[in-house]
C-alpha cells in the first residue's frame, strides 16, 4: 500500500511539475528558441554545410583588429535594439494596456538629434572634445525622445486615450519630425569614432550594442528590484481604480513607463544611426515597432495589460532575432522573410492561445468529475456500513429528498 | 415614507425627458461641424479650386481605395478588435491582379475575383483565429501583414504596370470617368469641362451605403454594436459573440478586397510599395470619423467624413504651397491629435455630468 | 420528472481547476413558485446558475425541463432563452452604449432586420406597465444603475418565459422598486412561471418565496418548504453550525469608550466634496465605531470618500488630534493612518490578478514608498500571518485574488488595511454581497479594533447591522447631514423615522 501510494505521489509530483513547466512563462519563448536552435542543427547535418550555423570565428575585419563573427554574434548584436524596446513597451503595454506604436518613428526623430549635434564637428578634433560632443549629443537625445514618450504618455495617462491611438500620432508624424530637424538632409559622419558605438571598439573583439544593451537591462534589472515599479504598474493595469484607492497615481505610473520606453527609444536611435553613420528617415527602423511588440506577446505577456515577465519579453526579442537569421542562412529573400516570420508567430501564438488552454483544463474537469462520481459510489457504500457516523449529513440529504 | 413617494415620483418626471445624444451621434456631429469648418475656411481663404466641385471629387477619386478599406476598419473597430493587415492585403490584391492580367493575360472578371477572393481569405482566417480561438487581433492581423507583404514581394518585387498594350480591357475599364451632372465648371477659355468620377468612387459609395444600412437597421450591425460595447453582456443577451466577431472580420477582408481592387484600378499596377501605411490611414479615418478604438462606438457616415476630412488637411497643406512630404504628415498628425483631444474632452464631460 | 416541474437538475457537477464547484447538485422547479436559491458566498449558487444558463459547460449531471422527454444540454445563453429560461443576472449584463429598447429586445427578435419604430414603442408600453421611468431612446450608459437594473428585469419578464432566474436583482435597488419587483414577481408566479430567487436578504426570501433550496460549499444541503425552515434555522443550515453568534455582537455594542477630554483622532469643519454633497461636520474619537446612514444616493458614501481624500475636496478644515493637515488625495489620507474600503469590491478593492499576498501588502506598501519594496520574504510572512488572522480561505499566497469568493475577497481587503495598521478605519459596506457568516466575522472584527483603540467608521445598507455594531450615527439624506443618533436613540424606528425626515 505505501510503496504504491509513493509511485503516485511521485507521478503526481512529475504531473504538477510538468505543468508547472508548461505553465510558466518563460516556457513559450524558451521552447521556440530551443527550436530555432533545432531547427538549425537538422539543418547544418541536412544541409552538409562546410560551416555550422553556430561557429563563432575570431578574424581580423577590415578595420585590423580581431573581431567575432558568426551568426550567434550576429543575432545578439542585431537584436539588441529590440531587446531594450522590448523592455519599455513591456512596461507600457503593463501599465497603459495598450501598445506604442510610434517607437520606429521616434527613433527616427533621436537619430537625428544625434546627428545634428554631431554633424557640426569636424572629424579632427581632439578624443576628450569628442567625447563631450557625443555625451551632449547622447543626453540630448535622450531628453527630446523622452519629452515624446512624455507626450504619447500624457495623452494615455491624462486624456484617457488609447495608447495605439495616442501614439498614431507620432507613428503618423514622427519621421517627418525626424526629417525636419536636419532639415530633411541626407546626413553622414565622416568621423569613424561615431561608428563605434554601432559597430565594434578597437581592440574589442564583441559588438559594441552588445554591451549597451547589456548595462541598460542591467540596470532596467536594478530598477525593478530596488522600486516598487513592477507592482505599481501591474496594479494600474489591472485595476486602475483600486490602485488610486491604495495611494498609487496611475497617470504618473503610466507616464513614467512612457518615458522610460522613451529613453529606451533614444538608446536605440543612437546605436542605430551609429551603426551606419547615416540616417534614412523613411526606412530606419522600419516596421521596428511591430517587432517589439511582437517580442511582448512571443514572451506570454497579456496584451491588454497588467501582470509581465520582464525576461520573457528579452529573450521573445532574442527570439525573433534568431528567426530573422535563421531564414537569411535559409536563403530567404529579404523582402519576403516577413511571410515566413507570420506563420511562424501564429504558430508560436497557437501555444498561448486562451481556447487551447481551456481546452485542456475542460478536459482535465471532466477526468475528475468521472473520478467523483466514481468516489462518491465508493462513499456511499462507505456510508452504509459505517452508519452512524455520517448519519447527521445523510439525514439532512435526505429529508431534502423527502420533500421532494 | 411618504417622502420616498415623493422621491420617486421627482425622479420619473425627471427621467422621461427626451432621449440625450448617444456618444456615437455626438462625435459623428463634431466630425462634421468640424469638416465642414474646415473646407468652408478652405473655399474661403485659400480659394485655389476648394469653391470648384471637381477639387471634391478629386479627393473622391483618389481615396476611393482608402473609404472602402476604412469602412471595413470600422466595422471591426465597433466590435472591439483592429485589423492592421488591411493595407498589405490592398498591395497584395494589386500585385495579384497585376500580375494575373500581365503575365497570365487574364480577363478583367477574373482579376476581381481574384482580389475579392484575396480579401475573403484573409478575412476568413484572421476572423476564425481572432473569434474562435481567441487570439489577439492585433497579433492576428500582425501576422496577416507580415504575411501579405512576403507574399507580395515573392509574387513580384518589381513594380508591374498595366498600359494600353497589355491589358486593353483593364485600360480602359480605369479610364472610364463618369461624368456627374450640371456640377462642371468653365475653364480660362470659356470651355465648359464637365465633372467626373472614376467607377471607384460608385463602388466605394455603394459600399458606404450598404454598411451604413447593415448597421443601423439590420439585426446583425446591431449586434456588433452589442458585442464591443460589452462582449461578455452581448453573450448573455443571447448574441453569438464569435460568430459576430468572425462576420465582422470577414466583411473587413472583403472591404480590404474591394479597397485593393479599387486601388488596383486607380494606380493600374501593382507594386510591393502601393499602399504602405494605408491601414493607419484607414484607422486614422475611423478615428477622426468617431469610431472608439475600445468598441461600440462608431459610425460609416463618420467614417466617410473622416477619410474627406483627412484628404483635404493634405489638400490645403500642399496648396499653402508647402509641398514637402513632411509637412503633410506632421499636419495630419496634428489634426489627428486634436480630434483625439477633443473626443477625449467632451467624452469626459459627459461621463462626468452623468455622475 | 414529477409532476409540476417546470425544471428538474440531477447530480450536476462543475469543476474548476483546483476547485470543486458544484458536486452532485439536485435542483427542482415547480410551476408557478418561487423559489430562494440560498447559500453563503462560494457555496455554487452563481455556479448552478451559470450552469443553467450555459455560460458554464456542466462536467457531469442531467438537466430535464417541462415539456421535452429527454436530458436537454444548454450550450450558450442563447440556448438557456431559446428553451425559455430567462435570467437577470447580479451585475447588470447589458450593453451601456446601445439604447434602452435595444437592450431589451437585442438577441431575441426574429429576422435579420431591427424595426425601430415598433421596438421602441413596445419597449415603451413595457416600460409604462412595470412603472419604468425612462425613456427608451436613451443610451442605457446615461441612466442610474437601478434603472439599468429594472431594464434588465423588463427584458427577462418580456420573454415570455417558463423558468425566471433572479440572481441577486435587488442589491441595486431602493426600498420602493423592490416592491415594485416582487408585485411583478408574484403576477408571473400567477401565470405559472417559476421563479428562481437568489439573494442575500433574508426578509426578502421570507417575504415572497415559497420553498427554499440551500447549498453549502457546493453539496446540496436540502430543500425546504418555507413554513418549515425558521429563519434562524436557515442561517444554520447555510453556515452549517449552530448560530448564536449575533448574540455575542448585541453586547458588544454597550463597550463604548470615549474619552471627551481627549481630542478627537479625526476632525472636519465644513469639509466640501465635489460630488454633490454639502459641506459637512463631523469628528470621530479614539476607540470611537460610528455610522453614516441613509438611503441609496443619500451621500454617505460620498461624505467616507471625502474624508479619505479619495474624490477632489474644494474645501474645509481637516484636524487630526488637533494638528491640522491637508488631505487631498488617498496618499495624504494612508500617510495621516486612515484606511478605507471602499464600497465595490469589484471595481476599487481588488486588484484582480495579483495574488493573494500582493493584495494583502499593497496599501502597506504604497505608504513605505516607491524606493522601498519590501523583500519577498516580508511580503511572504505579512501575508501568511494575515491569512491566519482572518481564517481566509486560499489555496496559496500565490493565488490571484479573483479566484477567491466574495466574502474572502472581502477579507483580503481588509487584511490590505489592516497591515497599513490605521488609526482611523473607515469600512464603507464591507458586509454587502457576502455571506452571512462572514458578516458575522467582520461585525466582530470591527469591535474587536475599537476595543483596541483605533477608531471606526462603519457603513451598511442593513440597519440592524449598523445598531448593533455602532455608537453613534450620522443619518443623510440629498447629500446633508440631518441628524445625529446615539445612546438609547439608537433603535431601528428612530434611525427609520429620521432618514424619512421630519414627517413621521
Amino acid at each position: 500500500m505505501s510503496t504504491n501510494d509513493l509511485t503516485i505521489s511521485s507521478k503526481k509530483s512529475f504531473k504538477s511539475f510538468l505543468g508547472k513547466v508548461v505553465h510558466n512563462q518563460l516556457f513559450i519563448p524558451l521552447v521556440a528558441l530551443l527550436l530555432l536552435v533545432l531547427f538549425n542543427l537538422a539543418a547544418d547535418w541536412f544541409l552538409h554545410a562546410d560551416t555550422s550555423f553556430f561557429q563563432i570565428v575570431l578574424k581580423p575585419s577590415s578595420t585590423g583588429s580581431k573581431i567575432l563573427t558568426g551568426n550567434l554574434i550576429t543575432i545578439i548584436d542585431n537584436a539588441s535594439e529590440l531587446a531594450l524596446l522590448a523592455v519599455g513597451m513591456t512596461l507600457v503595454t503593463s501599465a497603459a494596456g495598450g501598445q506604442d506604436i510610434s517607437v520606429g518613428a521616434t527613433i527616427a526623430i533621436a537619430g537625428s538629434t544625434v546627428l545634428r549635434i554631431v554633424k557640426g564637428y569636424s572629424p579632427d578634433i581632439s578624443g576628450g572634445k569628442f567625447a563631450v560632443v557625443i555625451i551632449c549629443s547622447f543626453l540630448l537625445c535622450v531628453v527630446v525622445s523622452a519629452a515624446f514618450g512624455a507626450f504619447n504618455g500624457a495623452l494615455v495617462a491624462f486624456f484617457k486615450i488609447q495608447p495605439m491611438v495616442a501614439t498614431l500620432i507620432l507613428f503618423t508624424a514622427g519621421r517627418s519630425i525626424a526629417a525636419w530637424i536636419n532639415n530633411n538632409d541626407n546626413i553622414s559622419i565622416n568621423d569613424e569614432r561615431f561608428g563605434y558605438f554601432g559597430n565594434f571598439i578597437p581592440g574589442i573583439a564583441i559588438p559594441t550594442p552588445v554591451f549597451i544593451t547589456a548595462i541598460c537591462l542591467i540596470i532596467i534589472a536594478l530598477v525593478l528590484k530596488f522600486t516598487n515599479l513592477r507592482l505599481y504598474a501591474q496594479s494600474v493595469g489591472i485595476n486602475s481604480s483600486s490602485s488610486r484607492l491604495n495611494g498609487i497615481n496611475p497617470k504618473i505610473i503610466k507616464l513614467i513607463t512612457f518615458i522610460i520606453l522613451g529613453i529606451c527609444v533614444a538608446v536605440c536611435g543612437f546605436i542605430k544611426v551609429s551603426r551606419t553613420s547615416s540616417i534614412t528617415y523613411a526606412v530606419i527602423a522600419n516596421n521596428i515597432e511591430m517587432d517589439a511588440i511582437l517580442a511582448v506577446a512571443l514572451g506570454g505577456n497579456n496584451l491588454g495589460g497588467g501582470k509581465f515577465n520582464m525576461t520573457s519579453s528579452v529573450i521573445g526579442a532574442y527570439v525573433i532575432q534568431f528567426l530573422t537569421t535563421t531564414l537569411f542562412r535559409m536563403k530567404v529573400s529579404s523582402s519576403a522573410i516577413s511571410a515566413y516570420k507570420a506563420v511562424v508567430v501564429i504558430l508560436l501564438i497557437i501555444m498561448s492561445s486562451p481556447f487551447i488552454r481551456r481546452w485542456l483544463d475542460d478536459r482535465k474537469s471532466r477526468r475528475e468529475a468521472a473520478r467523483v462520481t466514481k468516489a462518491e459510489a465508493a462513499l456511499e457504500a462507505a456510508v452504509e456500513v459505517a452508519g452512524d457516523v455520517a448519519a447527521d449529513v445523510t439525514a439532512d440529504v435526505n429529508a431534502g429528498k423527502e420533500s421532494v | 415614507m411618504s417622502v420616498n413617494t415623493n422621491v420617486l415620483g421627482g425622479n420619473k418626471l425627471k427621467l422621461r425627458r427626451r432621449a440625450s445624444l448617444s456618444d456615437t451621434n455626438l462625435l459623428l456631429i463634431i466630425t462634421c461641424i468640424v469638416f465642414v469648418a474646415m473646407y468652408a475656411s478652405a473655399v474661403i481663404f485659400l480659394k485655389k479650386g476648394f469653391l470648384k466641385p471637381q477639387m471634391f471629387f478629386n479627393i473622391l477619386n483618389e481615396n476611393a481605395s482608402l473609404i472602402v478599406l476604412s469602412c471595413g476598419m470600422t466595422l471591426v473597430m465597433i466590435t472591439g478588435g483592429i485589423d492592421i493587415s488591411v493595407g498589405q492585403v490592398t498591395s497584395l490584391v494589386c500585385m495579384s491582379c497585376a500580375v494575373y492580367l500581365v503575365n497570365y493575360h487574364g480577363s478583367v472578371l477574373g482579376s476581381l475575383l481574384i482580389a475579392l477572393g484575396i480579401g475573403l481569405a484573409f478575412g476568413v482566417v484572421q476572423g476564425f483565429l481572432v473569434a474562435y480561438l481567441e487570439f489577439q487581433p492585433f497579433i492576428v492581423t500582425l501576422a496577416g501583414l507580415f504575411f501579405a507583404k512576403g507574399l507580395t514581394t515573392i509574387i513580384s518585387s518589381d513594380r508591374v504596370s498595366i498600359t494600353k498594350d497589355n491589358c486593353p480591357a483593364f485600360d480602359k475599364l480605369c479610364k472610364t470617368e463618369i461624368v456627374v451632372p450640371f456640377l462642371g465648371s468653365v475653364n480660362k477659355k470659356g470651355i465648359y469641362i464637365p465633372a467626373y468620377v472614376e467607377i471607384g468612387v460608385i463602388v466605394a459609395l455603394l459600399v458606404v451605403i450598404i454598411l451604413f444600412c447593415v448597421l443601423k437597421w439590420s439585426k446583425l450591425g446591431r449586434n456588433f454594436y452589442a458585442v464591443g460595447g460589452n462582449n461578455q453582456s452581448a453573450n448573455m443577451l443571447g448574441i453569438n459573440v464569435k460568430l459576430t466577431k468572425f462576420i465582422a472580420h470577414v466583411l473587413c477582408g472583403l472591404c480590404a478586397g474591394i479597397g485593393g481592387y479599387l486601388f488596383f484600378l486607380h494606380a493600374a499596377s501593382g507594386s510591393p510599395l502601393h499602399a504602405q501605411g494605408a491601414e493607419m490611414n484607414a484607422i486614422a479615418s475611423s478615428i477622426i470619423g468617431g469610431t472608439l478604438l475600445s468598441g461600440g462606438v462608431g459610425n460609416i457616415a463618420g467614417t466617410l467624413v473622416g477619410v474627406l476630412s483627412l484628404s483635404t488637411i493634405k489638400n490645403i497643406v500642399t496648396s499653402l504651397g508647402l509641398e514637402d512630404a513632411w509637412w503633410t504628415n506632421i499636419t495630419v498628425g496634428g489634426m489627428l491629435c486634436i480630434f483625439l483631444l477633443v473626443q477625449s474632452i467632451v467624452l469626459a464631460r459627459r461621463h462626468r455630468n452623468k455622475k | 420528472m414529477e409532476d409540476g416541474a417546470v425544471l428538474e437538475m440531477r447530480g450536476i457537477c462543475k469543476f474548476f481547476p483546483g476547485v470543486r464547484a458544484l458536486e452532485n447538485v439536485d435542483f427542482t422547479l415547480r410551476e408557478g413558485e418561487i423559489h430562494a436559491l440560498m447559500g453563503e458566498n462560494g457555496a455554487g449558487k452563481s455556479t448552478l446558475i451559470k450552469v443553467l444558463t450555459g455560460v458554464y459547460p456542466k462536467d457531469a449531471g442531467t438537466v430535464r425541463i417541462n415539456g421535452i422527454d429527454r436530458p436537454i444540454h444548454i450550450k450558450s445563453p442563447q440556448d438557456a432563452q431559446n428553451h425559455g429560461i430567462a435570467t437577470v443576472y447580479q451585475e447588470i449584463t447589458l450593453c451601456p452604449n446601445l439604447t434602452v429598447a435595444e437592450n431589451m429586445y437585442i438577441g431575441r427578435t426574429k429576422g435579420p432586420f431591427t424595426n425601430w419604430f415598433r421596438m421602441n414603442r413596445r419597449a415603451l408600453k413595457l416600460l409604462d406597465e412595470l412603472d419604468i421611468p425612462v425613456n427608451p431612446k436613451e443610451q442605457l450608459g446615461n441612466c442610474s444603475i437601478a434603472v439599468q437594473q429594472m431594464v434588465a428585469i423588463a427584458r427577462a419578464v418580456d420573454m415570455e418565459c417558463k423558468v425566471l432566474i433572479l440572481d441577486e436583482p435587488t442589491s441595486s435597488l431602493d426600498e420602493q422598486e423592490v416592491q415594485k419587483l416582487f408585485k411583478l414577481m408574484r403576477d408571473l408566479k400567477a401565470k405559472g412561471v417559476g421563479i428562481i430567487f437568489v439573494t442575500h436578504f433574508l426578509e426578502q426570501v421570507y417575504e415572497v418565496c415559497d420553498r427554499i433550496t440551500v447549498l453549502r460549499d457546493g453539496k446540496l444541503v436540502g430543500e425546504y418548504v418555507i413554513e418549515d425552515l425558521p429563519r434562524v434555522q436557515l442561517v444554520s443550515k447555510m453556515l452549517g453550525k449552530e448560530f448564536d453568534d449575533m448574540a455575542d455582537i448585541k453586547s458588544g455594542a454597550d463597550v463604548v469608550v470615549s474619552d471627551l477630554n481627549e481630542l478627537p483622532v479625526y476632525e472636519a469643519k465644513n469639509l466640501t466634496g465635489t460630488t454633490g454633497i454639502k459641506p459637512f461636520d463631523f469628528e470621530i474619537r479614539k476607540g470611537e465605531v460610528n455610522g453614516f446612514t441613509g438611503l441609496l444616493g443619500s451621500g454617505r458614501s460620498e461624505s467616507v470618500r471625502a474624508i479619505f481624500g479619495a474624490d477632489r475636496v474644494a474645501g474645509g478644515i481637516v484636524k487630526m488630534n488637533g494638528k491640522r493637515v491637508r488631505i487631498t488625495r488617498p496618499l495624504d489620507a494612508m500617510k495621516h493612518g486612515i484606511s478605507y474600503l471602499p464600497e465595490d469590491r469589484k471595481n476599487d478593492g481588488i486588484v484582480g490578478d495579483l495574488s493573494v499576498r500582493d493584495n494583502i501588502i499593497l496599501a502597506l506598501q504604497v505608504m513605505k514608498g516607491f524606493f522601498r519594496p519590501l523583500s519577498r520574504a516580508q511580503a511572504e510572512a505579512f501575508a501568511d500571518e494575515y491569512i491566519k488572522l482572518l481564517n481566509i480561505k486560499t489555496a496559496s499566497t500565490d493565488t490571484p485574488i479573483k479566484s477567491l469568493s466574495g466574502g474572502n475577497q472581502q477579507k483580503v481587503i481588509l487584511a490590505r488595511w489592516l497591515l497599513a495598521n490605521p488609526v482611523y478605519l473607515i469600512l464603507d459596506e464591507p458586509t454587502r454581497g457576502i455571506d452571512v457568516g462572514t458578516k458575522v466575522e467582520i461585525q466582530k472584527l470591527v469591535l474587536k479594533l475599537a476595543a483596541e483603540g483605533k477608531s471606526v467608521t462603519f457603513i451598511s445598507s442593513e440597519i440592524d447591522e449598523m445598531v448593533r455594531t455602532c455608537s453613534r450615527l450620522i443619518v443623510m439624506r440629498d447629500g446633508k447631514v440631518v441628524g445625529e443618533l446615539k445612546g438609547n436613540d439608537l433603535n431601528q424606528n428612530k434611525i427609520m423615522a429620521t432618514i424619512a425626515g421630519g414627517e413621521s
